[in-house]
């Protein structure tokens, strides 16, 4: 039995993302971006919820959803 | 004290355009073909959002300070409904309007992870109409002989023109390239 890995903070919806790139911005470490400027989500990195938060609500293409906490 | 209010409604005026012209500009830097990329990106949106909420507190001062004032006659009928103020209707109406457009577009935005994506974007491309009004209301309403007040206004409206043409003429070297990709022929 492997452990699970950890969940990610954030998903990205692959379709509406039009890679602006603001979520990397705000939540440095946890989404990093690929050459072509979209992002990689690192399901291992803890970003700051309240960070999670306003990158969600700044997403110019409303591409990005975060996990329920509760 | 009424003396006090007008200069202070001029003055909100005129801070309004400013940051209002501030907003509209990195709104369009976002929505352009050749976007910010990167931090930069989250810097000019998470910028454009707060000045908006920001801004509209200066123009909610500008305009309780325009009915508070005895000098023109507006109430708070003609500040929500156009054209019903009797000074310079025509002027204090588009200005009525554009204040309209500006509270669609704050509940929409506020309220956008609740709404139909194309529903808040419908109602976004209102910006482009309130601009020109926000600008034409104060150059027309404009009662200042002080050329720093009027240059103001007309830099925010070269400004706004600037970003403008930028939003509709900039081109993305990967949206050219794919647009002819596509347009190849095929064999």
């Amino acid at each position: 039995m492997s452990p699970r890995p950890a969940a990610p903070a954030v998903v990205v919806d692959r379709v509406a993302c039009t890679g602006h790139g603001v979520c990397a911005g705000i939540l440095e470490g946890a989404v990093t971006l690929d050459e072509w400027g979209y992002p990689i989500v690192h399901a291992g990195v803890e970003p700051d919820p309240s960070h999670v938060a306003t990158a969600v609500t700044l997403c110019p293409a409303r591409a990005l959803l975060a996990r329920r906490s509760s | 004290m009424n003396e006090i209010l007008w200069y202070a409604s001029r003055a909100t005026g005129v801070a309004s355009i400013t940051l209002l012209t501030a907003v509209v500009v990195l709104g369009m830097l976002t929505a352009s073909r050749r976007p910010p990329r990167g931090v930069r990106s989250a810097v000019v949106i998470g910028l454009h959002r707060s000045l908006a909420l920001g801004a509209s507190l200066f123009l909610l001062v500008h305009i309780a300070t325009a009915i508070a004032e005895t000098y023109v006659n507006i109430d708070l009928v003609s500040a929500l409904v156009p054209f019903t103020s009797g000074y310079e209707t025509a002027w204090v109406g588009l200005g009525t309007l554009a204040f309209d457009i500006v509270l669609a577009l704050v509940a929409t935005s506020l309220l956008r992870h609740r709404l139909p994506e194309r529903a808040w974007r419908t109602v976004h491309w209102a910006a482009y109409a309130f601009w020109p009004m926000a600008l034409i209301h104060g150059l027309a309403l404009g009662t200042s002989s002080e050329p720093l007040l009027r240059g103001t206004t007309i830099a925010c409206a070269v400004v706004g023109a600037a970003a403008l043409v930028w939003r509709v003429g900039a081109t993305d070297p990967d949206r050219e390239r794919r647009s002819a990709v596509l347009a190849q022929e095929w064999s």
